[in-house]
């Protein structure tokens, strides 16, 4: 008779399995990246990005492009689980279920953050801003793409079982994710103009505060999202 | 080995199991036959612990559902009509995926003879996408059986399969998977059913409607019996 | 058959009473506001209606958290009701404010910490309803909505916190003092009067219009129950 995995090991099992699969697909790391380029692009035109205007609404684009290519990645890297019944599987094997959200949510993050870490060097590279690699900028992409990155595996985890499952993820998500949302582009745009980091503080507590309460929210209810 | 006590089910108001008492014994085959909604998924996804009884109890490998259902998830092996693999992972791959899952160690060496057992081993490094559908069932039921499970529970593996196909997974089923197992399979097959099984019950309007032995049943033909019983 | 509870009749009745009144006190019987006028006398009913709806997003919330413990469908029933009633109050706080802001701050919109989180709860609200629309099963359909209220409840005060954020660095068409300071004013205590009893008045109309949402609610459920009888 086999024990029961560690709950790190089946979490860790669950990421090393979606990045595997994803090493050779490919199908939503590119599906991810060609879309934030396409936003981006369509930002440089409708916003028209001069030097001026890119002062105040750098860290809004990113912002929004990540959220847009977020949503993407959360969509099918849940229906995947899904459509051929591996869901069953994963729920069938002798583990807590959160250590299913666990794994999910942490391979769903490692998707986002190499989308951003290829965005923003482009977009360095586009619009000459070599202020997007400081470290404390790049702490504040990754506390914001943790928040969204949770709510948003809790929320697509309940949009895969429901009819209109493919427009229906960034219709809950979004007005969750106001606040991770606006408090990043918050303190990362204090950060491009220069601000200090006493400045940002405030922004970065809520981030941090939304960050641990809904990390122990999705922990707790996704017992319930998964029953039947 | 399996008991379940006037177990109800309801989706809203609609009441799919109306108190279904069922029993299994170490060893037994039992095959679960009945008409189109009749709740045979809906029991077998309770047994598996994938749905929440309403009402009743319920017990797999001596634990009770849902309180122990983890305990209840080591000990039991489920095929279904789908496959439940990656497409994008190798045979292997994913056999290492699920072994990890089960907390198998040493999980290699199961792996290489969980191949040779379902005939997948000179494919093991080839993506899933690439199989038959038969191919993928056949290395479902190496998924199911990786971490040797005392109960298997396989809902309508035919589904979607040739002749040749469905015998092969016959030889599958019988040899590897229930092999030592207790089994309860769901099927709309009657032939199949009739030649795997040691015990027929037949699920009707949500109850067992009746059951019986392959022994009993030597005089007259499964087809006979289902029919009268569903009427 | 189930017949109208006479209680609920008579909360009916008194409800219709209360809102007269109310109505006279904020249109008459209050004194006309020095600098703004008779505009002014929007503001009884828009906290009042204001009040309400975050009392029903507060109840929903806790109805969520008591279905996901308890299982119980009464509860589902309860969280419906609280948001199908808090999103109407909701979206007559909005209208009345913008009748408000139109002379007072010369705008009929503008992203204040208050406005931009009403219309925030107001897409959850939608949000939550095209959840709910899109499952078949009442048992998984009540979870995730459960689940949803709960987030939604605790996003939304978070959301203030940060919006509060960008005005103070953004001033807002209003200049940088604050959205209150701008038509703000202090009360007599007539206008007191009309004020607390807008409070009231809705709060008495809320529980109204929750017991007839939910009496609604069970008595669907007992349609679709005679529906499946007969079918059968």
């Amino acid at each position: 008779m086999s024990p029961s995995p560690s709950f790190f090991k089946a979490t860790m099992a669950i990421v090393y399995k979606d990045l595997a699969a994803e090493l050779r697909s490919r199908e939503l790391l590119s599906a991810m990246l060609v879309f934030s380029m396409l936003v981006i692009l369509i930002f440089n035109f409708a916003l028209e990005l001069d030097i001026k205007v890119r002062q105040s609404v750098t860290a809004g684009v990113l912002w929004t492009t990540f959220a847009f290519a977020g949503t993407l990645g959360l969509n099918r890297s849940m229906a995947v689980e899904k459509d051929r019944g591996c869901m069953d599987g994963l729920l069938l094997a002798p583990v807590d279920r959160s250590a299913i959200f666990f794994g999910k949510a942490i391979s769903n993050l490692a998707f986002m953050l190499i989308v951003e870490a290829i965005v923003l060097p482009l977009y360095a590279l586009l619009y000459n801003e070599v202020r997007i690699f400081q470290l404390s900028f790049l702490g504040v992409i990754l506390l914001g793409s943790i928040g969204y990155i949770a709510v948003g595996t809790l929320l697509s985890a309940m949009s895969v079982q429901t009819r209109t499952r493919d427009v229906l993820l960034p219709i809950l998500l979004f007005p969750v994710a106001v606040p991770v949302l606006l408090a990043s582009v918050k303190a990362s745009g204090g950060l491009l103009n220069g601000a200090t980091f006493a400045e940002i503080l405030t922004p970065l507590n809520l981030l941090i505060v939304y960050d641990v309460i809904f990390i122990a929210v999705a922990f707790m209810v996704f017992d319930f999202v998964v029953e039947e | 080995m399996i008991e379940t006590k006037k177990l109800v089910k309801r989706f809203g108001l609609k009441t799919i199991l109306r108190g279904v008492d069922f029993s299994v014994q170490p060893g037994e085959f039992v095959a679960l036959l009945g008409p189109n909604g009749a709740g045979k998924t809906t029991f077998l996804r309770i047994l598996a612990s994938l749905s929440r009884p309403s009402l009743g109890s319920v017990k797999v490998a001596g634990y009770s559902l849902p309180h122990e259902s983890a305990q209840v998830r080591a000990k039991l092996g489920v095929v279904s009509h789908m496959p439940l693999l990656y497409p994008d992972l190798t045979a292997e791959e994913n056999l290492q995926f699920y072994a990890r899952m089960y907390g198998i160690t040493n999980y290699q060496s199961r792996i290489t003879e969980v191949l040779q057992m379902v005939g997948l081993e000179p494919r093991r490094k080839d993506l899933v996408r690439t199989f038959s559908r038969g191919m993928q069932q056949r290395l479902a039921i190496g998924r199911a059986v990786i971490h040797d499970p005392e109960v298997m529970l396989f809902d309508e593996p035919y589904t979607g399969l040739d002749q040749d196909a469905s015998e092969m997974l016959d030889d599958v089923l019988r040899s590897v998977a229930a092999k030592g197992r207790t089994v309860v399979m769901t099927s709309h097959d009657l032939a199949r059913a009739e030649d795997l099984a040691t015990r027929f019950d037949i699920l009707s309007r949500g109850v067992i409607a009746a059951s019986a032995t392959q022994n009993e049943l030597q005089s007259t033909n499964l087809l006979a019996f289902y029919k009268q019983s569903i009427n | 058959m189930q017949s109208k509870p006479i209680a609920l009749t008579i909360l009916d009745i008194i409800s219709i009473i209360v809102l007269g009144v109310a109505a006279y006190l904020a249109l008459v019987f209050a004194p006309t506001e020095l600098v703004m006028g008779n505009v002014q006398r929007v503001f009884y009913f828009h906290v009042g209606t204001a009040w309400v709806g975050l009392l029903g997003f507060v109840v929903a919330a806790i109805a969520g958290i008591a279905y996901l413990v308890t299982k119980d469908m009464r509860w589902d029933r309860f969280e419906v009701a609280a948001v199908e009633v808090s999103t109407m109050f909701f979206f007559i706080t909005i209208v009345l404010g913008s009748i408000w802001a139109r002379p007072a701050w010369n705008t009929w919109w503008t992203w204040d910490p208050r406005l931009t989180t009403a219309a925030v709860t107001e897409l959850i609200y939608i949000a939550y309803f095209m959840l709910r629309q899109g499952i078949e099963d009442p048992e998984k359909r009540a979870r995730f909505g459960a689940v949803y209220t709960l987030l939604g409840g605790l996003s939304a005060p978070i959301t203030f916190m940060v919006i509060r954020l960008f005005r103070t660095i953004h001033p807002v068409v209003i200049g940088s003092q604050s959205a209150e300071a701008q038509g703000g004013f202090s009360m007599t205590s007539d206008m007191k009067v009309a004020f607390f009893f807008a409070l009231f008045a809705f709060t008495v109309i809320f529980i109204d219009l929750m017991w007839r949402r939910i009496r609604l609610g069970s008595l669907q459920e007992k349609v679709e129950e005679l529906k499946l009888n007969i079918s059968m």
